[in-house]
């Protein structure tokens, strides 16, 4: 079983409303010190065999085609 | 002319897209997103709703349903296609329009009646209006945020490819207070408020939206 861990985030330029009502609600818990929360998506995804070269390629297609929006989101693909 | 309304799993607005097609003048073809077979149909309408749960990002799994493969397809071909709020939202994930649409900026989900300006009269959905038309349209959304690098909204701009823009308060942060885009050619528009219920006097804020179905046959026949 080969598994790989899809991590996506919103573009730093791009505005992140979740991650700013995250940010926001901090301070009423008394976590102070907070200067910026932002929030992404972590997706862990098996295959079938052995990890290799091929499987990391091939996750990171489902990346770009589904997983991601490569004009909002930036993506990062690793073995787990 | 034969205009399918797709409804995916989560549409809400199809049977309201299918009427407003119909008091239009056009003869509107209930299309079903598991179905590639668009029917002989002479444009498409993409309604709003949350298909799929929005699931992943709005719009996302819709992008690979088997119908939007003919979708993509026929619009590549010039056959006219408009995507209204949740159908904007699956035209850009579908790449037939550029950038993407974000959670609104200030995080809540706004419904209202929105005053907008059409700006590009030369596409078949807005041909009926003046350039320039100052209109009332419902607009109901939580992720109708437009956003797009820089150099996309300058070409965007100087292409005149910015088909309506929000007039007096921006209602999701749009950058450059985009409210729809088409293509290059134009045939493909989304649009984020929504024309389909504006078009009776009994519901809405009046029939304003009716020009995006009634456009479509002046601009056949022209």
């Amino acid at each position: 079983m080969a598994r790989y861990v899809v991590d996506v985030m919103p573009k730093p330029e791009i505005l992140d409303p979740q991650g700013k009502a995250v940010h926001g609600a901090l301070p009423r818990l008394g976590f102070a010190g907070v200067t910026d929360v932002r929030q992404g998506k972590r997706f862990e995804v098996e295959l079938e065999g052995e990890p290799s070269d091929a499987l990391l390629a091939e996750v990171r297609e489902m990346a770009e085609k589904l997983l991601s929006n490569p004009v909002i989101e930036d993506f990062e693909v690793h073995a787990q | 002319m034969k205009v399918g309304v797709v409804t995916f799993p989560g549409s809400l607005d199809d049977v309201d897209a299918r009427r407003a097609v119909s008091i239009g003048g056009n003869e509107a073809v209930a299309l079903w997103h598991g179905d590639d077979d668009l029917q002989g149909v002479d444009a498409v309408v993409l309604p709003g709703g949350f298909s799929y749960g929005d699931y992943l990002r709005c719009g996302a799994i819709s992008r690979f349903a088997p119908v939007m493969t003919s979708v993509i397809d026929a619009a590549g071909r010039g056959m006219p296609v408009l995507g209204i709020c949740n159908g904007f939202q699956i035209l850009c994930e579908s790449h037939l329009l550029p950038g993407a649409l974000i959670r609104n900026d200030h995080r809540k989900f706004v419904c209202r009646d929105q005053r907008l300006r059409i700006e590009r009269v030369d596409t078949p959905w807005t041909s009926a209006y003046a350039a320039g038309a100052e209109v009332t349209i419902v607009l109901k959304n939580g992720e109708g945020g437009f956003v797009a690098d820089e150099p996309t909204l300058d070409m965007l701009e100087g292409e005149g490819r910015v088909v309506a823009r929000y007039l007096d308060d921006n209602p999701n942060g749009s950058l450059r207070d985009i409210a729809g885009v088409s293509n290059e050619r134009g045939n493909v528009v989304g649009l984020m408020p929504h024309p389909e219920h504006a078009v009776e006097d009994l519901t809405g804020p009046g029939t304003d939206g009716l020009g995006f179905f009634t456009s479509l046959a002046s601009s056949v026949f022209a």
